[in-house]
């Protein structure tokens, strides 16, 4: 079913990308108004406005340059415009993403003001939407591709179709020379050891069970009752009833490959193969860090029906939940409920994932991209200052 | 919002359990209570099973009789600890099984 011609986008730094986005960044929530300004007046940019970038210190502002500059520099971009109130962390964003080699331009606000900026901004924008514009798609390996992987609104039902047949395309695309990023540690709960397990070294297993143990520990030290939170009402709905059974479903879908590496969050992968990342498990959160990292296509197993999506990682959802797949079609990209029926095996469930996944590879849009869901959300690790 | 009914395709079964040994089992669609077909699937083999509940799709069954306190086995891996006596066939979720790790997460 493997399409014979994957086709994407060669990035100045060599990276394959499979979307071409001109993306308008704004640095600081005071800088979001005039970046979407920007986008409305050049149709065919992408604003991602987002709450945070003031007072942020430490571990904690490391990790919000990490994540800003990982989106701008994401192969499934084209160009940046970046927008900040002041100009020092506006140029330390804007030269992070350059160093890709892409086009970049930089803008602040204090001393110019929204309008004069909006003016010179969009002026900028609109010659780089035009560059963009003339980049054409060439031959790309499938080996070449950064893929992530995440389940969202888990049921079930994920465990016994969703999350097994996304694990079939993972090895495939392991198998084929790729890069997959898995993560969502506090999700490992009650199966962390089976991932100990598939690290490929001790040095690896030594750094998944820090990420793990140093999660585990901020959960218990709040002494809350996470029921509702994680499991989440709607994985309780669909028939989830502990922490250990959601993260035995989530194991499902990572595949048969030994972890090669076990990455911080928004850290790029240095390593061909299946790599831990460490993460929440909010959806939104994960595709953000994981794009940041450089992935460009996201596989999103579903049960009760979550609709994230992200403004430069595609991401394709995959229901084995028959209701969710009746009620919910504009959202699901890969049916593969008739697993539950037992209708068809795996092996068949993976060719037609595999079919969608090389269709959006080569420009296909996915549900997510064509209803407009373009959730960004930074990760924070300690409040601002 | 009134939710619309979901109409199950004829053959399949009921309830599948990941594989030999779990003790709970998940409706596949919306099922019982009464008598129920179930497979294994790790195996494919086949088995009969009585519901004593109504029990919605994606929703679990125990597949034999648990006292209180005791392991609960799915995917061959804990997933909890019973609150209470589970009869077999009885719905198993949240009222009468805990996490045996999240030890506030009651």
């Amino acid at each position: 079913m493997a399409e014979e011609r994957l086709t994407g986008y060669r990035r100045p730094d060599g990276r394959a990308g499979i979307r071409n986005h001109v993306v308008v960044l704004p640095v600081d929530d005071l800088s979001n108004a005039v970046a979407e300004s920007v986008a409305r007046a050049i149709p065919g940019t992408l604003a991602i406005p987002h709450p945070y970038g003031r007072l942020q210190f430490g571990a904690d502002l490391e990790l919000f340059f990490q994540t800003m500059i990982g989106t701008g520099a994401n192969p499934n971009v084209a160009a940046a415009v970046v927008i900040g109130i002041e100009p020092a962390w506006t140029e330390r964003i804007a030269d992070g993403i350059a160093a890709t080699g892409k086009p970049v331009a930089q803008f602040s606000i204090e001393r110019h003001g929204d309008l004069r900026v909006l003016e010179l901004a969009a002026r900028r924008a609109a010659q780089l939407l035009q560059d963009a514009s003339e980049l054409t798609r060439v031959p790309v390996e499938r080996g070449e591709l950064v893929m992530s992987i995440k389940c969202g609104e888990s049921d079930t039902t994920s465990g016994l179709g969703a999350n097994p047949a996304t694990s079939e395309a993972v090895d495939r695309h392991i198998a084929a020379g790729g890069t997959v990023i898995f993560g969502e540690t506090t999700e490992l709960t009650g199966g962390e050891h089976l991932i100990a397990q598939r690290c490929a070294t001790d040095d690896v297993r030594k750094k998944f069970q820090a990420f793990f143990d140093g999660y585990f520990a901020l959960v218990e030290r709040t002494g809350a009752n996470l029921l509702g939170s994680q499991p989440t009402q709607g994985n309780i709905r669909g028939g989830l009833s502990t922490i250990e059974e959601k993260a035995l479903g989530n194991i499902q879908k990572t595949g048969t490959a030994p972890v090669v590496d076990a990455l911080a969050p928004a850290e790029r992968p240095a390593r061909a193969g299946l790599n831990f990342m460490d993460t929440s498990c909010a959806a939104a959160e994960f595709i953000t860090l994981t794009a940041a990292a450089g992935a460009v296509i996201h596989l999103f197993p579903t049960g009760q029906g979550n609709v994230v999506g992200h403004p430069v990682e595609p991401v394709i959802k995959i229901s084995a939940n028959p209701l969710t797949v009746a009620t919910m079609s504009e959202h699901i990209d890969v049916d593969v409920s008739g697993l539950l029926q037992l209708e068809y095996g795996l092996a068949a469930a993976g060719d037609r994932l595999e079919h969608v996944i090389d269709r959006t590879v080569n420009g296909r849009l996915t549900c997510a991209e064509v209803l407009g869901h373009r959730e960004f959300a930074l990760t924070r690790l300690h409040p601002s200052a | 919002m009134p939710e619309p009914a979901y109409s199950p395709a004829p053959g399949g079964v009921d309830f599948l359990a990941h594989q030999r040994g779990d003790d709970v089992a998940v409706a596949v669609r919306d099922t019982g209570p009464g008598p129920a077909s179930a497979a294994y699937l790790d195996c494919g083999d086949r088995f009969e099973i009585v519901a004593r509940d109504a029990v919605p799709l994606g929703h679990k069954i125990a597949l034999r009789d648990l006292a209180e306190r005791e392991d609960v086995l799915e995917y061959g891996v804990l997933i909890g600890l019973t609150r209470a006596p589970v009869a077999t066939g009885e719905l198993v979720h949240t009222h009468n099984l805990r996490s045996a790790r999240w030890q506030k997460s009651v």
